[in-house]
């Protein structure tokens, strides 16, 4: 593959002119004529009772066009995965975050100041907010009528016998670790557009990653509202970030629909900052029971987890990422007994959703903690345990993942030789140096009953090309890789390519931006769709020229004969002649791809994926034992991708993952107290900026997957989900001391290396 | 009661009226529609919405119209040339891959001018602590700062 002229080179991202512009139209810029401004009220307490809720006053005020609360919801409707939240709750809130009434007005101010207007009256009840308490007999039901906090949700993974496992083990570990909830910090803010036509049809302006289906969605609700069989279109303005927030349908957009639908106008929402934090799900918080065991040459012999998961309130994407937690806790490096348990639990907090990596990061921070404390106690270097036990091409792990391409080792020796692990490694001067890896899914991820993405391709007769995907582009890139596959296959140059990607009226249906999949699936759609096109393209060139097809390639947008070089047409002659003669065709050709990989079975059990995604992250940290500090002096990202289709973008994503995996270490966590979220503000919620940015390599290990487009594999995720624990590894390398919950703050490293003081102290007294 | 301003906004004077308790940012995307300039908190944490007053980088979300008076205002719109050309930083942040969402983009590049127009060589360290204010989720800013470093004490700013 090496006369590729598109592929694999670093192609400046097709939006970026549009961006650095000021040109690109988010949902906060778009405004459409006639449009009214939303505004929610949100209860006041994490638990109570309304008992009066009067929107009179709010009602007179000039300029406000309609105030709903849940009485005006039709039909019960309640949405998410488990149908347990209405758009307006009456009656009784269960999290701060309840909606609890919402207004249109003709000016966003306006609408705040109606917001000021409603009366209401709670009598605040006791809440549950830690989800131990929460699962204890006896304790106060979130959702009376589900008869247990505990979500009826079948979160159990048995493969081989642990317990014999154990016996048989000659090192065993067991400890506890804890994580903390933290917030997407997209920098655009949530919001949308409803639009009604006259027959009822809904356009939703929107920022979704999942427009296929946020549009079963709103088609549900429709119905439900008593418009049943309308149609919906999805327009995408320019997304100011995902990361999974955008993974879910909320209910500032059902509210917006009813609005639309009371008003007979458009209703826009946006989210100030405030609401953007407490009101948008966030990843959930986690504790995890961990044992893991290893023979006395250190081969891994059993695996055993027990987590309980904060779902919050309601039940979105959150109370499922236990399924995607089973990839690592069975197929993270070679461990031949795995018993896996998670239970979700209702409280009066927010509600958990999806975040890039999808309880990866969870579940990775106490598995490669564990590991580091299994090679103390083996007498090994952590590098040589993992090592040992590292992934490899062609495995089949006990979850039933075929292994395809794997470059786990590769991306173990980058760090070791970049970290220069064997000089640095335990030297116990305050620096020290840690490692972690990660499986992440690299080929789709089969969590729906499809797995697809559809293509359309139609040129113009200047042989000019565009591309109609079902692929959402949030920030990733995706609109140029798809582009760059496109315009290898076409042999036209990038600048000919139109990605259009924002439409659910004339883009196919893709199931959307998320586990790390458009560059493997949607790629894979437009390959397949651009390989149709080709052949179509080059038979009537043959006939046109009186070559054989297979003899002809297309080069900078000029068909060529390959035995006689004198012998070419550019591309829009050949498209011209077929559009305009007697009986003429237009280019065109569509493609869906459905990878072919499998839902698991009722044991948990299958090939999730088409192929998977390795990586190793290694980390030299100081740590200042005064202050407890650490600093990071190198940072190596080393991921297995397959192979990179744009080594530019495929770095921002590692990058942009990485730092995000050092605010989840280091220092960003949501305070909850009472169920209120107490830093919902970026001056209080320590998200990294530039100055936290530390001495970095990301590096990149092509593996060629023979499934993927042109060899490459997902990178939406892995970016971030070893990090907590390579940089929690280097700090016990480094000092002694082992902090088992995130973020690792400078506290809790100080009371540590206190504790450890002390024990040392006493040791050596005794 | 709405007053009468006069700034310089991009090169061209403009005469706006305006409620005194309006932001700067308030009118350029909600009076004048140049929406280049982004909200993304507010309250001046975030940077997105940063545009250059005399020299200096501004949060346009915590400035007061009225403090415009007379002053030279430049916001994204104002950076490319006459012909259309991208201001190199602008082209840096392409040519780099510096932007991903693109939602703190506009913010960064005003920063980034700012510091580049008072200072030709900045430092690694200066450059983080010229955007230590202007947050991004998407990038790791590590393409940022490699787009800024091409420019300063390169290119024309």
């Amino acid at each position: 593959m090496s006369d590729l002229t598109t592929v694999g080179k670093k192609i400046t991202k097709r939006d970026a002119p549009l961006k650095v512009t000021g040109g690109a139209t988010y949902i906060q810029d778009l405004k459409i004529p006639g449009m009214l401004y939303g505004g929610i009220l949100y209860s006041k307490y994490a638990h109570a009772k309304i008992l009066k809720l009067d929107t009179t006053r709010a009602e007179r005020l000039p300029g406000v066009m309609a105030v709903i609360t849940a009485a005006d919801v039709p039909n019960n409707f309640r949405f998410g995965i488990m149908k347990d939240n209405p758009p307006l709750k009456g009656g009784r809130v269960r999290s701060t975050r309840d909606e609890i009434a919402a207004v249109a007005a003709v000016s966003a101010e306006i609408a705040a100041a109606a917001l000021e207007l409603i009366e209401v009256e709670y009598e605040e009840l006791p809440g549950i907010f830690d989800p131990l308490e929460a699962m204890k007999e006896g304790a106060p039901l979130v959702h009376e009528e589900m008869k247990s906090n505990i979500l009826k949700m079948p979160w159990k993974l048995i493969c081989g016998d642990v317990e014999a496992a154990k016996k048989e083990s000659a090192y065993v570990v067991s400890d506890t670790f804890r994580t903390q909830w933290v917030t997407h910090c997209c920098l655009g803010t949530s919001g949308c557009i409803a639009a009604l036509d006259t027959s009822n049809n809904l356009t939703m302006y929107s920022n979704t990653q999942i427009p296929s289906l946020a549009q079963n969605d709103y088609i549900e609700a429709l119905a439900a509202f008593g418009l049943k069989g309308r149609r919906v279109r999805i327009i995408q303005c320019t997304i100011g970030g995902g990361f999974g927030s955008k993974l879910d349908t909320y209910a500032y957009e059902y509210i917006a629909i009813l609005l639309a639908m009371k008003t007979r106008k458009p209703v826009k929402f946006i989210f100030s900052r405030e609401e953007e934090f407490f009101a948008t799900s966030p990843r959930q918080c986690s504790i995890t029971k961990i044992s893991q065991g290893c023979d006395k040459d250190g081969r891994l012999t059993f695996r055993e987890m027990e987590m309980v998961l904060d779902n919050g309130a309601y039940t979105s994407w959150g109370a499922t990422t236990p399924s995607v937690m089973m990839m690592p806790i069975s197929s993270l490096y070679k461990v031949p007994n795995i018993k896996y348990v998670a239970q979700c639990v209702y409280t009066n907090n927010t509600y958990s959703q999806a975040m890039r990596g999808y309880g990866n990061p969870q579940a990775t921070f106490a598995i490669e903690s564990s590991l580091d404390q299994l090679a103390e106690k083996a007498g090994l270097d952590p590098y040589e345990l993992r090592f040992r036990n590292a992934n490899e091409p062609g495995e089949l792990t006990p979850q039933n993942f075929q292994v395809t391409s794997c470059g786990m080792k590769e991306c173990m020796a980058e760090v070791v030789k970049r970290l220069d692990w064997k000089g640095k490694k335990g030297n116990g001067n305050g620096r020290g140096v840690g490692m972690a890896s990660l499986i992440h899914v690299g080929g789709g991820a089969r969590v729906y009953k499809s797995d697809g993405c559809g293509t359309i391709i139609k040129m113009d007769d200047r042989g000019k090309v565009d591309v109609l995907t079902g692929a959402t582009e949030i920030g990733q890139g995706s609109e140029t890789v798809l582009a760059q596959i496109v315009a290898e296959v076409l042999g036209v140059p990038i600048d000919d390519i139109n990605v259009i990607n924002n439409d659910t009226d004339v883009c196919p249906w893709d199931v959307g931006a998320h586990a790390s999949r458009s560059t493997f699936v949607a790629g894979n759609s437009a390959l397949g769709a651009a390989r149709k096109i080709r052949e179509q393209m080059l038979a009537v060139a043959a006939q046109n020229m009186g070559e054989d097809p297979a003899s002809l390639d297309i080069k900078n947008g000029v068909v060529f004969s390959r035995n006689d070089k004198e012998k070419s047409l550019p591309l829009s002659k050949v498209l011209r002649k077929v559009h305009y003669t007697s009986g003429g065709k237009m280019f065109m050709a569509e493609h869906f791809y459905d990878p072919p990989n499998e839902n698991f079975d009722k044991e948990f059990k299958g090939n999730l994926s088409v192929s998977y995604a390795y990586g190793v992250h290694g980390v030299e940290v100081e740590v200042d034992r005064e202050t407890g500090q650490v600093k990071i002096l190198n940072y190596i990202a080393a991921h297995d991708v397959g192979k990179a289709i744009n080594p530019m973008l495929l770095e921002g994503q590692i990058y942009g993952g990485g730092l995000m995996g050092i605010g989840y270490a280091l220092g960003e966590t949501m305070i909850y107290e009472k169920g209120r979220l107490k830093n919902g503000n970026f001056l209080d919620y320590k998200m990294p900026t530039a100055k936290d940015v530390p001495p970095v390599q990301a590096v990149i290990v092509e593996t060629d997957e023979q499934a993927g487009p042109f060899g490459a594999k997902g990178i939406g995720e892995p970016g971030l989900v070893p990090t907590a624990p390579a940089i929690a590894n280097a700090i016990y390398d480094a000092v002694g001391v082992r902090i088992k919950d995130l973020p690792i703050t400078p506290e809790k490293v100080l009371r540590a290396l206190q504790e450890k003081a002390q024990a040392d102290t006493g040791r050596s007294g005794a | 009661m709405k007053r009468e301003i006069t700034f310089k906004l991009n090169n061209e004077e403009r005469k706006v009226e305006v409620d005194p308790g309006w932001t700067l940012l308030y009118v350029l995307r909600e009076v004048l529609e140049l929406m280049g300039t982004k909200e993304g908190c507010g309250y001046g944490e975030c940077g997105a919405c940063t545009v250059i007053i005399d020299g200096l980088s501004v949060n346009s979300c915590l400035y007061p119209i009225l403090e415009a008076e007379g002053r030279a205002v430049t916001t994204i719109e104002g950076l490319r040339a006459a012909s259309g050309e991208l201001h190199p930083l602008q082209q840096a942040f392409v040519n780099e891959g510096a932007v991903q969402c693109g939602f703190c983009t506009a913010g960064m590049i005003m920063s980034a001018k700012a510091l580049i127009d008072e200072n030709e060589k900045p430092t690694e360290d200066d450059i983080k602590d010229n955007i230590a204010g202007n947050l991004c989720r998407c990038t790791g800013y590590v393409q940022i700062i490699d787009a800024i470093k091409t420019v300063a004490g390169g290119g024309r700013t």
